[in-house]
């Protein structure tokens, strides 16, 4: 299905001359046009697109060296401020919002050479795991229109399986790179907390927040990575990259690696058919000489709780800022300053952001702080254990990324804890900040089915050269 | 267990300065008290000897130093977002009514 080559490749093209960015920039236009019924897209950056392929075509003409990503295009999920569009985060109270610079991951990109087509649909502010949360539309399923992408990621995810451009940035603040990258049948990478800069990426939950791509394949993804990874003066959280950077050079053996199938993950509440999916590609990893065996983390059922605790407080301080003074959402004819706060607040945020706002209140006020803040941040010190425990086994952890496949849109939106729990699987990479990637695992009952791997913190490099290796085998 | 009652819904609203509607404040007192019900399991969780964890990658205190940085950023092209500018200020409503 793939309609772009290999990224390394495409950039290898444009540098040599062999393909124009302007060809691939238009290539990925007309492909944003043809899928507009998707409502994958928020805004194309078609100008901006256009002028800065001119650049790089002009640039490649006169010898010049581009960079690994020379004139691929690539799509940001609209919570990444960039230049040439409005950046709304899919939320009423942010459009308008013109941002004056750009996150930092998107000017790493673009001086790798890649270049920025359009926005992608989310959950407003990220908040959801199907893109019903958008305040603008509801993002369709590739692989059957009345199924949700996933979330918060969903737009990202479907434009990359509609293969309106080779890759697309999301974040994973509990999930939402992977869950769309499981439910739309591509590949999705959560890095090790703070090894992507967030600085002019829309805060949801600090302490959780990460920033990665979706990718055709593991090798991308890495690609990817590689170019965006590292320290940055202005996100404080940024750690050191790998001296020996994260590109995948050349196939590692998974024989005798050791990997741990996460116990917790395998039992009850897991679909038949996504259970069936992920025991068939043990299988075939185990035949290919990987260790593989049962281990147990008997605390990461908790993980969806305290999440739920942890993200909406840490919500409601992020979204404190939107109050229609200096920028976005305005109230005009509010009678003082209070009204305007309340009124912007209430027009401008949609009805999965104000739950968060008022769960994060409550859980952090005084006299509550003690029994649901703190006290989920104790026990998440209990899931990080766990996971630091299983890595002194294990090179590398596996379970699903999902307990299902896509669900129908619509169906969990009257039930907003039925709609959390489809995070139940991928939040505990978040709270213990360890790296983890979601890989499609075949189909069940037509719909995709994602594998997911985790490492030890700061292993990413080795994360993805496993990934690269099961994506190979599993087919 | 929590149970959130009408007034508890609007004290949160006003706290975090939203305005409800009365539809709105029916609706989360029975959404937020079910996802609070759910989150209080965590009561029951042994957690003896265990400290909270606010950081995971073991960062602490990341300085730099106390200079200005020029990023280029045009006062005027900042000002283009705010929705009510006077003389180059940021214009709000009255405090006190």
């Amino acid at each position: 299905m793939s309609e772009w080559k290999a990224i390394a490749e495409m950039a290898a093209d444009v540098q040599s001359g062999r393909v124009t960015a302007a060809e691939l920039v238009e290539q990925s236009l007309a492909a944003i046009k043809e899928h507009a019924e998707f409502n994958a897209i928020i805004a194309t950056l078609a100008d901006a697109a256009r002028a800065r392929a001119k650049v790089i075509d002009e640039r490649v003409a006169k010898g010049e060296v581009i960079g690994r990503l020379a004139g691929v295009p690539f799509i940001a999920k609209d919570n990444f401020l960039v230049f040439g569009a409005e950046t709304t985060a899919a939320s009423n109270i942010l459009k308008g919002f013109n941002a004056p610079y750009q996150a930092t991951a998107i000017e790493k990109l673009e001086a790798e050479g890649a270049i920025c087509v359009a926005k992608a649909n989310l959950d407003a502010f990220a908040h959801g795991s199907s893109t019903e949360n958008s305040d603008f539309f509801t993002t369709l399923n590739p692989h059957d229109k009345t199924r949700v992408p996933g979330g918060s990621s969903g737009g990202s995810a479907a434009s990359v399986v509609l293969q309106l451009a080779p890759f697309a940035l999301g974040s994973d603040t509990g999930g939402s790179i992977r869950l769309p990258a499981s439910f739309t049948g591509c590949v999705g990478l959560k890095p090790t907390y703070g090894l992507v800069s967030r600085s002019g990426v829309v805060a949801m939950g600090s302490s959780l927040d990460c920033i990665g791509p979706l990718t055709n394949s593991v090798e991308d993804a890495a690609l990817v990575l590689d170019s965006m990874a590292g320290r940055d003066p202005l996100d404080s959280t940024t750690i050191e990259r790998d001296t020996e950077g994260y590109a995948i050079h050349e196939a590692v053996s998974i024989a005798g690696a050791k990997i741990g199938v996460i116990k917790e993950y395998m039992g009850e509440g897991l679909d038949s058919g996504v259970k069936a999916r992920i025991t068939a590609a043990i299988e075939v990893l185990k035949k290919a000489g990987a260790e593989i065996s049962e281990v147990s983390l008997p605390s990461l059922p908790l993980g969806l709780a305290v999440y739920y605790v942890l993200t909406p407080a840490e919500v409601s301080s992020n979204l404190s800022r939107y109050d229609g003074q200096r920028y976005g959402h305005y109230t005009a004819d509010a009678k003082d300053l209070h009204e305007s706060y309340t009124r912007t607040r209430e027009t401008g945020f949609g009805a999965e952001a104000k739950r968060r706002i008022m769960i994060g209140t409550y859980v952090l006020s005084s006299g509550y702080y003690d029994a649901y803040y703190k006290k989920a941040q104790t026990v998440r010190t209990k899931v990080i254990r766990e996971f630091a425990e299983a890595f002194e086994h294990y090179d590398f952890l596996l379970g699903p990324t999902a307990p299902m496949t896509a669900f129908e849109i619509g169906a969990n939106v009257d039930d907003p804890l039925q709609m959390y729990l489809t995070d139940i699987m991928t939040v505990a990479a978040n709270l213990a900040g360890v790296p983890a990637i979601s890989i499609p695992c075949g189909l069940s009952d037509n719909l995709p089915v994602g594998l997911q791997l985790f490492a030890a913190q700061k292993h990413d490099r080795q994360l993805l050269a496993i990934a690269a290796k099961a994506e190979e085998i599993i087919g | 267990m929590a149970k959130l009652s009408r007034e508890d819904v609007l004290k949160l609203a006003r706290l975090a300065r939203i305005s409800l509607t009365d539809e709105e404040v029916e609706k989360y007192a029975e959404e937020l008290s079910a996802i609070l019900q759910y989150v209080e399991q965590l009561s029951a969780v042994d957690v003896t000897g265990l400290e909270p964890t606010n950081q995971v990658t073991g960062l602490t205190n990341v300085m730099r130093k106390d200079e200005v940085i020029d990023y280029g950023y045009e006062p005027a092209k900042l000002l283009e977002n705010v929705p009510a500018v006077q003389d180059s200020h940021l214009k709000v409503k009255r405090m006190l009514t």
